[in-house]
């Protein structure tokens, strides 16, 4: 084929080139290590490199042995570690996210309803923090947090307290570290959904005798629940598998799925088993959100 | 004595009757922006009162004020005899029809109707009642389950109208009720807005930009312009005693001709204008002196047109040539020249079929304007 020839082509289906290129993407990048990452939790730990036996042993010729080991899974569920530990997790992230979206609703809403300058401003504020390493800011609250730091210190000094108080590595710690760092994960799809709000809808609700807090609750709560939906899971999903925060601010005293997958790799090198965590907390994570699609998806065809 | 019913259809004629929405100097600035300036208006129960004007002249903010979306910057609002300024528009005896119908989208058509008996307390059977006869009235029963995105323009307006009435309030207010329908469609609705305006006896207070549908629909009309009331009158008033160029020409079009009082008696004036040069004789005193310039204002259908000379007369004549004919089927414009500066422009209906294709009057043709004396009005400010 000539140039030209293959010029005209690409014209003429350069939508399908346009669709071809994410799912290439989502190909190479996300199902190809999915499955290898499946295939190592269905794999028998050894002491080797790579550290778990293969899979597919060819005996004879032409005779194929797979050899699946459930193990790791089963063992997930009987150590009572790794239960407690996706509970933990899971309490931890589902909390972060109700108080994410108890600070952030308000802030994306104030922001909305602000003039269209001071508007700009609050949001390029609101994106600020990431212009900073994460990991510089994370370090930054352990120098607020620790027993000598900045809030103990002040606390001290203007007498509030006459001993350092323990804010570093505790629940409270991993907390504010989850809060403050995905916070504009909230704010922003928030953000965006109440930017297309109709605001008369909440006029016609006020008019028809809806008191502020009726009209919050039956007009703007429903009509921004995408916004709510998106900020939230933009925060629950990251923070359930979150490592660095757990590690840093909560040390040994928070257990999070993160951390024991962390373990698992390096320092047991049980590969299989750590790939077991994974994909138990894949399972964990997108089971309720298929859920909540397909809620979704017969709620719209029945519309 | 003056017999107090001959005025149940006109009540701003009585001067006893008790306005039921009485607006008292209310001003509202935006900043440095004055977008009401300093009105009063009274309004009577079971009126369909329009508030006409362009877009900015401060209709649509009257309406929020009255709705309570806006407070007044001064002046006070009083509705049924109760001074509105501190009054939230959730305990406003008011409701309002938006423009945009405001429907509520995650929600059908019978809860969107409910939605204002529900927060009253009414207990369900009473709110079921009240919302299927509503829905029956707008003959939308069998759309109760839709979802409002699944309604065409009319049924969303229809939905809106049911809902805003369903609290039977005391006043209802329209912004633009019509605006985003069709033509064919807009015609009808005008009709069964009166029809359900006049079996409910709510008074409805509408804001429109459409000066045919407000002579259509309204009882009067407030013609506003720059946050002020230019006019307020029946149509009829509006439409032939206009006031000023602003309302002649916002209302209808007229030709206006520029002239001098030279002769001011009882029962008529005459007016000397130079351009046309003609002289025009009106059959209304006035109390303006001699010599005074004043604007004339002649509707174009008020004028004859003909070929044909007409009988000795010296005033409310012209003679011009046709410079432009739009034929519009039952009647046509002509723009006739009367010298190089003056268009007067005619409508005259099509009474008879043009002979072999022959327009009766036609371009370039020599013609004859006339008027009767009671046609043009002066204006007086």
């Amino acid at each position: 084929m000539t140039l030209q020839g293959i010029s005209r082509s690409l014209q003429r289906n350069w939508k399908s080139v346009v669709v071809f290129i994410p799912f290439f993407w989502l190909l190479i990048f996300f199902l190809a290590p999915f499955f290898i990452v499946f295939k190592i939790s269905l794999s028998e730990a050894t002491i080797a490199s790579p550290p778990f036996l293969p899979m597919i042993n060819w005996v004879d010729e032409g005779v194929m042995h797979i050899k699946l080991v459930f193990d790791n899974f089963a063992y997930l569920w009987e150590d009572d570690l790794y239960v407690k530990t996706y509970i933990s997790s899971l309490k931890i992230s589902s909390i972060s996210t109700l108080i994410c979206l108890l600070i952030g609703y308000p802030m994306a809403y104030a922001i909305v309803r602000s003039s269209q300058t001071r508007k700009n401003i609050l949001l390029m504020l609101v994106i600020l923090p990431f212009w900073t390493s994460f990991l510089l800011r994370v370090y930054a609250w352990m120098g607020l947090l620790a027993d000598q730091g900045t809030i103990n210190n002040l606390l001290i000094a203007i007498g509030l307290i006459d001993e350092p108080i323990r804010l570093l590595y505790s629940h409270f710690a991993v907390y504010v570290g989850i809060v403050y760092t995905y916070l504009p994960f909230m704010i922003l799809p928030l953000y965006a959904n109440m930017e297309k709000l109709d605001w008369t809808l909440l006029e016609a609700a006020e008019d028809l005798g809806a008191r502020p807090a009726t009209t919050f609750l039956t007009v703007t709560v429903p009509m921004t629940l995408p916004g709510i939906i998106a900020g939230s899971l933009l925060v629950f999903i990251p923070a359930t598998g979150e490592y660095v925060i757990p590690d840093l601010l909560g040390g040994g005293n928070v257990l999070m799925i993160g951390r024991i997958l962390y373990n698992e790799f390096n320092a047991n090198v049980d590969w299989p088993v750590a790939s077991a965590v994974a994909i138990a907390l894949l399972l964990v994570l997108v089971l309720p959100m298929m859920l909540y699609q397909h809620v979704q998806g017969k709620e719209t065809e029945s519309k | 004595m003056p017999d107090p019913s001959q005025y149940t259809d006109r009540p701003w004629m009585d001067s006893d009757a008790e306005p039921f929405i009485k607006v008292q100097s209310v001003s509202k600035q935006f900043g440095s922006f004055t977008a009401v300036d300093n009105v009063d208006l009274d309004i009577y129960k079971g009126e369909l009162f329009s508030l006409l004007g362009g877009s900015g002249c401060g209709k649509t903010t009257l309406l929020r004020m009255l709705a309570g979306f806006e407070t007044p910057s001064s002046g006070n609002i009083f509705i049924d005899g109760v001074n509105m300024n501190d009054v939230p528009p959730y305990e406003r005896p008011v409701n309002m029809m938006f423009q945009s119908y405001a429907l509520f989208p995650h929600m059908t058509v019978e809860n969107n109707v409910a939605y204002g008996l529900k927060r009253e307390g009414f207990g369900k059977i009473e709110i079921k009642q009240r919302v299927d006869d509503m829905l029956a009235m707008v003959e939308l029963t069998q759309f109760s389950k839709r979802k409002p995105h699944q309604l065409s323009g009319g049924q969303k307006q229809r939905v809106a109208l049911a809902r805003a009435l369903v609290k039977s309030p005391k006043v209802l207010l329209l912004d633009e009720p019509l605006a985003a329908l069709d033509k064919r469609l807009r015609e009808q609705t005008q009709f069964e807005l009166m029809n359900i305006q006049e079996q409910l006896g709510v008074t409805f207070v509408v804001v429109t930009h459409d000066q045919e549908e407000a002579m259509t629909l309204s009882t009067r009309i407030a013609v506003m312009d720059t946050g002020r009331f230019m006019q307020i009158g029946t149509p009829t008033e509006i439409y032939e005693f206009p006031e000023s160029r602003l309302v002649a020409n916002f209302i209808g079009n007229a030709n206006m001709f520029q002239g001098r009082i030279i002769e001011n008696g009882p029962d008529h004036v005459v007016v000397q204008s130079k351009q046309p040069e003609c002289e025009i004789y009106i059959d209304h005193g006035l109390e303006i002196q001699e010599g005074h310039k004043v604007w004339v204002a002649l509707r174009p259908e008020k004028i004859k047109i003909s070929k044909q000379a007409p009988d000795e007369a010296r005033a409310n004549q012209v003679k011009g040539v046709v410079h432009d004919i739009a034929y519009l089927g039952k009647i046509s414009i002509y723009r006739v020249k009367i010298d190089d500066d003056t268009l007067i422009e005619v409508t005259s209906p099509n009474l008879s079929r043009p002979k072999d294709g022959n327009l009766a009057i036609d371009w370039e043709d020599e013609v004859y304007l006339s008027w009767e004396a009671s046609s043009s009005v002066v204006l007086s400010k």
